[in-house]
């Protein structure tokens, strides 16, 4: 698989991670939050988001779609689609809504949404696992050259 | 009631994500597993409240919302009175037929750290029960005030060095032993109590959808392993949760009406509990000789609810 296609941006809508969540941003003191706010978390009719994609919805600068925590993370986990066996069992344990899954298929990471926290790896089924940590430096291409061979079971 | 599938993973993954991620949850929190996995579960609109906790702090940093349904933080402790008030509005004014879309079919639910379900909002929580309100309550029980700094709760177990209740030379932790919340919400006649965990994915979705579907006030009980107070690695979350299933530290079952009670899931290898306290840092104390004591004390409790558990589902009181 080509670096291309493990884009940073995978299914991203327009949105998605413009405001860095971290420390050292212009945040609001408890007594400078609005009393009895309401942040709407779409932009005009949101009666249908059950029924649509991320990508298809009208996120507001409110919603945290919007925001990123990328930088809360120092190992970064890299998708091989060439091992993987569609079994969502990342899907459904990542705790910060990130693996992109369309149509019964895993696509690969949302990683303005990623925290780095190695869930996803451990229930990893496959030999060798189709998610693997790096580094955040290490280039995506280098990362799945690099990639293990499959392990043989070892005889008792 | 729109009713996602969940025959296989496959299928379930297919339902649209209305948790948003960069909430600021530890990376590794079983929180966001839970919640993701009850607004997966359902097509239907939710009415979402939450005490002061964790999952409160983390899902609405001002200006931020991580929540694509309504959702509602009124005080610490009254999520259950809060979502209480929304759903008897929304009776009123389908009646009225001043809604929106009369017909849209809408759910209500509450979540609730162990803290502010165990101790400070019980009071509003057994209320709420006890007017037979709609709704759905779901208890994410990490056995402390994460929140604040990992203070004992009335859900920390036996034995475990908290913030406030520190082991050392002359303390083995916390002393008493940890509340049955779920025999105290079956005990208010509510139709669906349960307790579930969210490493058996299958089992916990089929519990929030029933407890959805129910009539009624519902309480379930997940287990959410901390890895910041519990003090494992980020990544044995589930694992962590694997442990106490088969443990019987978290035993699954559920209770219908308050007296049908049935078990979820009997692990094939029931494990010893020096596994699940082994791999855990709060717990690491107990494996000193003075006070090995405590664990073997673990393992009688345990043995007994568990025994306990069984002659109740046989007699069915």
């Amino acid at each position: 698989m080509s670096v291309e296609q493990q884009d940073l941006n995978l299914l991203a809508n327009e949105k998605r991670g413009r405001f860095q969540l971290e420390a050292g941003q212009d945040l609001y003191g408890w007594n400078e939050v609005t009393q009895g706010s309401v942040l709407p978390a779409f932009e005009g009719d949101a009666s249908n988001v059950a029924n649509q994609k991320a990508e298809e919805r009208n996120y507001s600068d409110y919603n945290s779609y919007s925001a990123t925590v990328s930088s809360w993370r120092v190992i970064k986990p890299v998708f091989n689609i060439d091992v993987c066996i569609d079994c969502q069992n990342c899907w459904v344990w990542c705790p910060d809504s990130s693996i992109l899954s369309r149509d019964k298929q895993m696509l690969g990471i949302d990683y303005d949404h990623c925290k780095g926290c190695e869930v996803c790896v451990e229930v990893c089924p496959t030999n060798p696992k189709s998610l693997l940590m790096f580094s955040e430096y290490e280039d995506l291409g280098d990362a799945l050259a690099s990639w293990p061979e499959k392990k043989k079971k070892e005889k008792k | 009631m729109a009713i996602t599938s969940i025959k296989n993973l496959k299928e379930f993954s297919t339902s649209n994500d209305r948790f948003e991620g960069a909430h600021t949850l530890c990376p590794g929190c079983a929180h966001s597993m839970i919640v993701r996995e009850l607004m997966n579960c359902t097509d239907d609109n939710l009415v979402v409240s939450a005490n002061t906790g964790c999952l409160e702090v983390s899902t609405a940093v001002y200006p931020f919302t991580s929540w694509d349904t309504s959702w509602i933080h009124i005080g610490f402790e009254n999520a259950a009175t809060s979502v209480s008030a929304a759903q008897v509005m929304h009776k009123v004014r389908k009646k009225k037929g001043t809604l929106k879309d009369n017909d849209a079919p809408v759910k209500f639910v509450a979540f609730g750290g162990d803290g502010s379900t165990f101790d400070i909002g019980f009071q509003w929580l057994s209320g709420a029960f006890e007017r037979q309100h709609d709704f759905t309550y779901i208890c994410l029980d990490n056995e402390n005030y994460a929140n604040t700094g990992g203070q004992r709760s009335s859900a920390t177990p036996i034995g475990a060095t908290t913030s406030t209740s520190v082991a050392g030379t002359h303390s083995y932790g916390k002393k008493e032993k940890k509340k049955d919340i779920v025999s105290i919400m079956a005990a208010h006649g509510s139709p669906y109590v349960a307790q579930l965990a969210p490493n058996k994915w299958k089992m916990m979705a089929k519990g929030f959808q029933k407890a959805l579907e129910t009539e009624g006030p519902c309480f379930i009980n997940t287990v959410s392993p901390c890895c910041t107070e519990w003090k494992f690695e980020p990544k044995d979350t589930i694992s962590i949760t694997d442990l106490a299933v088969d443990s019987l530290m978290f035993p699954m079952y559920e209770i219908i009406d308050g007296h049908e009670l049935n078990i979820l899931y009997r692990p094939k290898n029931v494990l010893k509990v020096e596994d699940y306290l082994g791999a855990q840092g709060r717990y690491k104390h107990l494996f000193k000789p003075e006070y090995r004591h405590i664990i073997d004390k673990i393992q009688k409790d345990i043995d007994e609810d568990w025994a306990r558990l069984q002659r109740r589902e046989e007699a069915r009181v």
